[in-house]
């Protein structure tokens, strides 16, 4: 580097670079040094060597979760996809005048706090809900239904937490979609099944590729939304973790178990990366 | 007339289902504002007892609920200026110089894009807490920092793709120096995407849950406080902020997005040129920047890794 470029560059890329490594490098590290310690009965972290955290992680019970929360994380992503790609394919291609609008109405509602909107899922569904009111009001149940505290309900909160993050990347990949492509398609004598499995969908398989990845890894975090819908019965590998820092108070525990999730996230990003190379190839 | 039918038909399924889906997204919100008239006044808050518009009186009555929405406005402040700061030099000067472990700092900037929020929190947690500094607002300012740069770097980044580096030769040539230039010529050309950055670290920091959740010690921020009363029923209250909060923000969109709701354009942003950009003026690219929320910057993101570093 030239002299005088020492010092702008120092300027400029000095404090991204202490906070990048400081905050960012440095913990992770940490973390997974602390993966390998122990703790005192005071639950203060010990530093010695010890693989005793991670032959806990093969205990039945998390075995159960994990199997639990990929089996969450899958379906919420499958349903994601399944709503959000015709939803996607209509209004990125739609000719209203208001395709703006129909997309900011997707985004609306995103500006109020997560919480605040998986609790209103709550109220909406809880046994005092509005949901049960309704439907006793109507006499269509006599006793309220019990909606809440079920896998299926904090499906629900994730795929209402995730589904942004499909249907965004989806509606770019679809609107960049090329009109004549789609004719010559048709003009060939392809059926509208025929056109939409190889002409529409290889097209758009980036958008499914980035939100799937989008919306698999954060929900595998999400412990405040089975928390809130599936009051404890339905554990993703976030809620084992939070309740080791906070209250099991074993740290090491907890550090191991996010080293899964680091894991999880590394191994998807490859296998993004590898599809991603093949969408290169053909050109998309 | 068989075929004209079937698309008829086609077409009203598709209106169906999207308002479905429209249903879906605004279902919870619906029930917040609706809620935030509720005059029940027993826990858990849930049955409709008829209309009321007390809780928007109570609410000014609820201080640690309001100083706890002070708290998330001043971090949220702070670390968008701080991350707008450092995230704007780091991409300029990232992209300007070649240095030794520019990729590692690279790679560095994806890992809070990526990687589970979770994951983030507890390991700013341990580290703050194995160097000894007490966990509250310092912390929670640090942690929004962090996680915000990225974003504002990619922001700005993508602004920089098209930034014509001779431009600022020009300048020095001139007779311009290095400050002058930067102040003159670099910063009111990346404008838009610093704005654009500093908009989406905002958003960012006032709706984040998970990593404040770790770090906060004894300080509550706003989503904290609802979190903290999840377990015994969120007080109406709680819901009419949250409805004032939302109201703001539709105010915002439609004052400084107007034309959206009256022209259909079909040009966005990327077609334009740069100068374009800049003539059509401030107004216009705040309310895209605006709805350019995390969703579009994650989605940015990736783009940005699929087609142009890798």
């Amino acid at each position: 580097m030239d002299k005088k470029q020492i010092k702008p560059a120092l300027v400029t890329i000095g404090p991204v670079t202490v906070i990048m490594v400081l905050l960012i490098a440095l913990p992770l590290i940490y973390v997974a040094v602390m993966s390998f310690c122990s703790i005192d009965e005071y639950y203060n972290v010990t530093f010695d060597f010890t693989l005793e955290n991670y032959m806990r992680l093969f205990n039945a019970d998390y075995l159960k979760i994990y199997a639990q929360s990929l089996g969450i994380a899958f379906i919420t992503t499958v349903l994601c996809i399944l709503i959000g790609y015709p939803f996607s394919y209509i209004i990125a291609r739609t000719k209203s005048r208001r395709k703006k609008v129909l997309y900011m109405l997707v985004i609306i509602p995103f500006w109020t706090n997560s919480l605040i909107r998986i609790y209103g899922w709550r109220t909406f569904l809880g046994n005092s809900g509005w949901l049960n009111g309704i439907l006793t009001a109507l006499g269509i149940v006599s006793e309220p239904v019990d909606f809440l505290y079920k896998s299926g309900t904090t499906i629900v909160g994730m795929v209402y937490c995730l589904i942004p993050f499909m249907i965004l990347p989806l509606y770019t990949a679809i609107e960049k979609l090329d009109d004549s492509l789609l004719e010559a398609s048709q003009d060939l004598g392809a059926k509208p099944v025929n056109t939409f499995f190889e002409v529409i969908l290889p097209l758009t398989m980036s958008g499914i590729f980035s939100g799937s990845l989008m919306v698999f890894i954060p929900c595998l975090g999400y412990f405040f939304v089975s928390d809130i819908l599936g009051g404890g019965n339905t554990d993703m590998i976030g809620n084992l973790i939070e309740r080791q820092f906070q209250s099991g108070n074993n740290w090491p525990l907890g550090a191991a178990l996010s080293i899964i999730l680091i894991i999880v996230t590394l191994l998807l990003v490859k296998v993004y990366q590898k599809m991603g190379g093949d969408m290169d190839a053909l050109g998309v | 007339m068989k075929r004209k039918r079937r698309i008829k038909r086609n077409k009203i399924l598709g209106v169906g289902f999207c308002a479905l889906v429209y249903l879906f997204l605004f279902l919870p919100i619906s029930v917040i504002v609706a809620n935030s008239f509720n005059a029940t006044t027993t826990k858990p808050y849930m049955s409709w007892k008829g209309f009321t518009l007390d809780w928007y009186v109570k609410l000014w009555e609820n201080t640690s609920l309001l100083e706890a929405f002070g708290t998330t406005m001043i971090i949220a402040v702070v670390s968008t200026l701080l991350a707008t700061v450092i995230g704007t030099l780091g991409a300029i000067g990232m992209y300007k110089y070649k240095f030794k472990g520019k990729g590692l700092i690279d790679g560095l900037l994806y890992i809070p894009v990526v990687i589970p929020e979770i994951v983030l929190g507890i390991s700013l947690l341990t580290i703050f807490s194995k160097a000894g500094i007490p966990r509250g607002m310092i912390t929670l300012i640090l942690a929004h920092v962090t996680f915000c740069i990225p974003f504002v770097i990619f922001n700005v980044r993508a602004r920089l793709a098209g930034y014509d580096i001779s431009i600022e030769e020009a300048s020095m040539d001139l007779g311009a120096n290095r400050l002058t230039t930067f102040f003159e010529i670099t910063l009111p050309v990346l404008m838009p995407g610093i704005m654009g950055g500093a908009l989406l670290a905002f958003t960012l920091s006032i709706d984040d849950v998970i990593i404040s959740y770790f770090v906060n010690g004894q300080t509550k921020t706003y989503p904290l406080k609802i979190m903290e009363s999840v377990k015994s029923g969120v007080a109406p209250d709680v819901n009419a902020l949250s409805t004032l909060i939302l109201i703001g923000t539709i105010l915002f969109v439609v004052l400084t997005q107007g034309d959206l709701f009256k022209k259909s354009s079909k040009e966005s942003g990327k077609e334009e040129t740069k100068y374009e950009k800049k003539k059509h003026g401030k107004k216009v690219f705040v309310g895209n920047a605006f709805s350019n929320t995390v969703y579009d910057a994650r989605r940015m993101w990736f783009e940005d890794w699929q087609y142009g570093n890798r």
